[in-house]
């Protein structure tokens, strides 16, 4: 983004790069998906592959293109300095372990142990408040959703034990 | 006038004060659900629908249409102050309402979104109490050719507006059409792309898309940039609604048009979402600070917003009069109404004059309810971007996680939110737009079913989609706005130099 | 929480205890119970489960609420999926449709309906051949050699989903009577019936609730149903005719059955007292007003059946829909 910064980081152009890469990647994901379900013309139209099959090839053109734009490209800014990334990796690290441990765990007891986490770490906060909105959260939650809404949602042992 | 009767009629049994309380009760309800992700117009009033089965089908109806309208309303808020569309059509709500909330003017973003959307509505029942029959009958000329020819006008009129690279704007659209594509092929009844996974049957919902590109994306952008919400200086008072409403009278041309848009979109029944994407791409053009757009311009807010809720109100009409849904909730509605006994169709404005008028009125007052409702909150919701960041991020990142859950009550949706969180991180960074991906995720399966069914019925004929006046002008209408920015370009090319 | 620690504590004990004892005592659930509908919201099924829902919540049927989920994805086999996976859990039921047969055989996915446990059967939806009203087709004959005229693949039939009832029917009908279809898919019945009515396809085998509405306003003409007695219900709908004035299909020499299953399925490995909770309170939800109301404004077919009769049954129709659909060549590749 700037290059005034003081840091270091990764380069735009090779971020941009390796993007416009995964990008193909799907593409010819696509296009070998849309080969097994018949991209072909056939007697009742087309059939279930022909038009991804064509959105995958232009996906690939289409990256070739901008693969191209962005290695010719003389721009030598920053992607983002590392602290920044740092920065983005704190959340998403979190959350990974946040989204990851829900199956197990339920949702409302790994929600208490995120916010709790968020707000101690990257808020300072002192623990009353942060008891008070990483309990309170999920407990409003349950209500709504549960009670009211009667959307049910993921529980684990706690809950069960719990018998809610 | 024996509608008007009828209609006054009608007044007096929504009056009633039991349906009063029904109404308000309806649109709180509605905005929670609006606001929180995942549960949207849909699921609520599906949700709600076994609770009023113990009341009059009046009551019911009166309970669920006001569910109706406070999602509705309740939809702008998360798209304005996160950046979180909690429905398809408040996707072209975000592109200019989040900016203002960024610019510290969340509360005329949220006024003018509020008050958009009753323009918007109130025009559409206006249109129900007076044209209803002549209306109904229109509707029946929709079939797959008309219906893609409507949608290949939504993405002729909404491409080609984004400035970044070309060819990132394809790419990204196409990534939209093959995630669209992903699950049961409607047409043959095969799957594709599902590679044996069985979490990709249902393929990839919208809503857990754009929670992760729009939602998630920005969280993590704004940790990039450091620890805050950018729209912490909102004004928090209600003069700043007198002051909006001010404002918004000279964009009548913009509401008309949009209302229009929204009332056509609502009956054909294409839906809202191509409504107020349509609206948002022709405002664009048209407006005199058309070039601002995106930027945080009130225009862009009130074009989608009205298009949006006349198309919403609208649909309800073909539900009413010929048992067709305009869209997900007015199919739930509908379902309702087979519980209670009522039969949609031509007879039930004949045979249910009691039960659609008193519908028709509540339109009218359960929008004012409504509007009075959700404009005397503006300063609360302007006041959540005060609160610090570190508190309520990790809120709304557990908010999104329930709202990408609850779609499908699967915790893998869970993870491809945070996949498409990254995702729309670095494809925003890599400057790839990120509306028409959306765009193609949302539209993109309904385009290609009528495209096919239009070739089935003619047998393979690409001819269909120029057989009648109806669908060829809309067809041209759209190769005009496709092309709309490179005769604009070419005029004004040619007149630099012939000056 | 309304609870105190201690009523916590004894409810879970309550619960263990139920679930070590089991046999002995009748089975009760103690959570909500989940119930699953393989098909989207506003449909058929979804329509039935919700009524169920409500009548259960407004006469009080049971002490744990039961709550409607949307299982859609792949043509219900998400649904389906979803049940087989939570062996052991009697807090989920679901209720089926064709899809039941039709969704495995035409996908492949790995899912067979004795991987469930059958509950009881609570209706068939019957199938009606419809026509536009301006058309001059006054009967199956008159239409059936208007089809027989018309050129190959001109005529069209509008159906809900592909390769599903819709066009199983569609292909029995160009069985029976030697003419051929396009068959158009679309999203729902209800969209079907109003693309007849606009003229958009010329026939559609909507159920009676999906085309009710159209007939009644004048814009559709009922042909025949695809069941082997007429329908039962004798209220005049339109022009003095009554569901039971709609001769069956075969009687007009189009010979073709067919009727789809609205029944409910548990989760795998739930024990008879389980089993035996549901059909109690599935008899029970029977007997309320609503319900005969609502079987009334579908026309449904109140077939009821539990146990072996019905695991019979739809071991029956799972090798009817495996013959008609291959011979229809809607089979998966992989199968």
């Amino acid at each position: 983004m700037t290059t005034n910064g003081p840091g270091a980081g990764p380069m735009h152009k090779t971020v941009e790069a390796g993007v416009t890469l995964a990008i193909a990647l799907f593409g010819v994901i696509v296009i070998i998906g849309s080969v097994k379900a018949g991209i072909n013309w056939g007697a009742e139209g087309p059939r279930a592959g022909f038009f991804p099959f064509y959105v995958g090839i232009t996906i690939v053109l289409a990256s070739a293109i901008n693969l191209r734009n962005a290695l010719r490209e003389h721009d030598r800014g920053l992607f983002a300095e590392w602290g920044q990334l740092r920065q983005v990796m704190s959340v998403v690290v979190p959350t990974a372990i946040y989204v990851g441990a829900m199956p197990f765990t339920g949702l409302y007891l790994a929600s208490m142990i995120f916010i709790a986490w968020f707000m101690r770490w990257l808020g300072k906060y002192n623990w009353l408040t942060v008891a008070a909105i990483a309990i309170g959260m999920p407990v409003v939650t349950y209500f709504i959703f549960e009670r009211w809404f009667l959307v049910p949602l993921p529980k684990g042992p706690v809950e069960e034990w719990l018998g809610l | 006038m024996e509608e008007l009767a009828n209609l006054f009629h009608g007044f007096a049994v929504a009056l009633q004060p039991f349906n009063i309380m029904v109404m308000i009760l309806g649109i709180v309800l509605g905005v929670v659900i609006g606001v929180l992700p995942g549960l949207g117009g849909a699921n609520g009033v599906a949700i709600l629908l076994p609770l009023t089965f113990s009341m009059s089908p009046t009551s019911a109806i009166i309970m669920l249409s006001c569910i109706y309208w406070g999602a509705l309303f309740g939809g702008a808020i998360t798209s304005i102050l996160f950046n979180i569309p909690g429905e398809p059509w408040s996707v072209a709500t975000t592109f200019d309402g989040y900016p203002m909330a960024q610019q510290g003017k969340a509360g005329e973003a949220l006024t003018a979104a509020f008050t958009s959307s009753f323009v918007g509505a109130l025009f559409a029942v206006i249109m129900i109490t007076l044209v209803a029959p002549l209306v109904a009958s229109f509707a029946l000329q929709f079939g797959p050719a008309e219906k893609f020819a409507v949608y290949f006008l939504a993405f002729c009129s909404f491409v080609g507006l984004s400035k970044e690279p070309p060819f990132k704007t394809i790419a990204a659209m196409m990534i939209g059409f093959a995630l669209a594509a992903v699950g049961l092929d409607s047409i043959t009844g095969q799957l594709r792309l599902t590679f044996g996974v069985t979490e990709l049957l249902n393929g990839f919902d919208f809503l857990i898309a754009v929670i992760g590109l729009f939602g998630i994306g920005e969280i993590l952008l704004t940790m990039e940039e450091g620890l805050a919400f950018r729209g912490g200086n909102a004004k928090i008072n209600l003069r700043v609604v007198l002051q909006t409403w001010k404002e918004l009278p000279a964009y009548w041309m913009t509401s008309l048009r949009s209302c229009l848009i929204g009332c056509w979109m609502g009956i054909t029944p294409a839906g809202a979402t191509p409504a107020s994407f349509m609206s948002y791409g022709i405002a664009k053009r048209v407006a005199k600070r058309g070039n601002n757009f995106g930027k945080g311009e009130i225009e862009g807010v009130v074009a989608p917003e009205t298009a949006a809720h006349a198309a919403g109100t609208a649909a309800l009409l073909p539900m009413l009069s010929l048992g067709v849904p305009g869209s997900p909730t007015a199919a739930v509605l509908l379902g309702g109404l087979l519980i209670w006994g009522l039969q949609p169709g031509p007879m039930l404005f004949v045979e249910q004059k009691e039960f659609v008028w008193g519908l028709i009125a509540s339109m009218y007052l359960g929008n004012l309810v409504g509007l009075i409702v959700v404009l005397t909150c503006v300063p609360i919701f302007a006041a959540i971007l005060r609160v610090p960041f570190s508190i309520i991020a990790p809120l709304i990142l557990v908010l999104c996680a329930i709202g990408a859950y609850s779609v499908h009550s699967s915790t893998f949706d869970v993870v491809l939110m945070l996949v498409f969180g990254v995702l729309g991180y670095l494809l925003k960074k890599c400057n790839y737009p990120l509306a028409p991906l959306v765009l193609a995720i949302v539209l993109g399966d309904k385009a290609e079913e009528a495209f096919r069914q239009s070739l089935l019925g003619s047998q393979g004929s690409l001819g269909v989609f120029f057989s009648n006046a109806l669908v060829s002008s809309i067809m041209i209408l759209g190769l005009i706005a496709l092309f709309w920015t490179a005769i604009q370009e070419g005029y004004t090319r040619l007149r630099t130099r012939l000056a | 929480m309304y609870r105190s620690i201690l009523s916590i504590a004894f409810s879970a004990a309550a619960a263990l205890g139920a679930s070590s004892i089991a046999a002995s005592a009748a089975w009760e659930p103690v959570r909500p119970v989940e119930f699953i509908v393989p098909a989207g919201t506003g449909g058929g099924a979804d329509q039935m489960a919700r009524t169920i829902q409500g009548i259960v919540t407004k006469h009080n049927l049971m002490k744990q609420p039961l709550v409607v989920i949307n299982k859609s994805g792949g043509a219900g086999g998400e649904g389906f999926l979803d049940v087989k996976a939570s062996q052991n859990n009697p807090h989920k039921i679901i209720i089926t449709l064709s899809n039941l047969f039709t969704t495995p055989l035409a996908t492949g996915i790995p899912f067979n309906w004795k991987d469930l446990t059958p509950v009881a059967m609570l209706a068939l939806d019957e199938f009606v051949l419809w026509v536009n009203a301006e058309k001059p087709y006054k009967n199956v004959k008159d239409y059936v050699d208007a089809l027989k005229q018309a050129s190959p693949g001109s005529m069209k039939m509008g159906g809900t989903g592909s390769k599903q009832e819709d066009q199983i029917i569609t292909v029995g009908i160009e069985k029976a009577s030697g003419a051929k279809f396009t068959y158009i898919p679309y999203k729902g019945g209800g969209e079907v019936a109003v693309q007849l009515v606009g003229n958009h396809v010329d026939s559609t085998v909507n159920n009676p609730i999906e085309a009710i509405a159209q007939w009644r306003g004048g814009k559709l003409r009922p042909l025949c149903v695809f069941d082997g007695k007429p329908m039962a219900y004798d209220e005049p709908i339109a022009d003095g005719k009554a569901w039971k004035d709609i001769p069956t299909c075969k009687s007009q020499g189009l010979d073709m059955e067919y009727l789809m299953l609205r029944g409910i399925f548990m989760a795998p490995k739930a024990t008879k007292d389980q089993v035996a909770y549901y059909i109690d309170l599935f008899n029970k939800v029977r007997a309320t007003p609503d319900w005969q109301e609502f079987m009334k404004s579908g026309a449904f077919n109140t077939t009821f059946m539990t146990g072996d009769d019905y695991a019979k049954w739809v071991e029956t129709e799972e090798k009817r829909h495996q013959v008609l659909m291959k011979e229809a060549g809607f089979l998966a590749p992989s199968n």
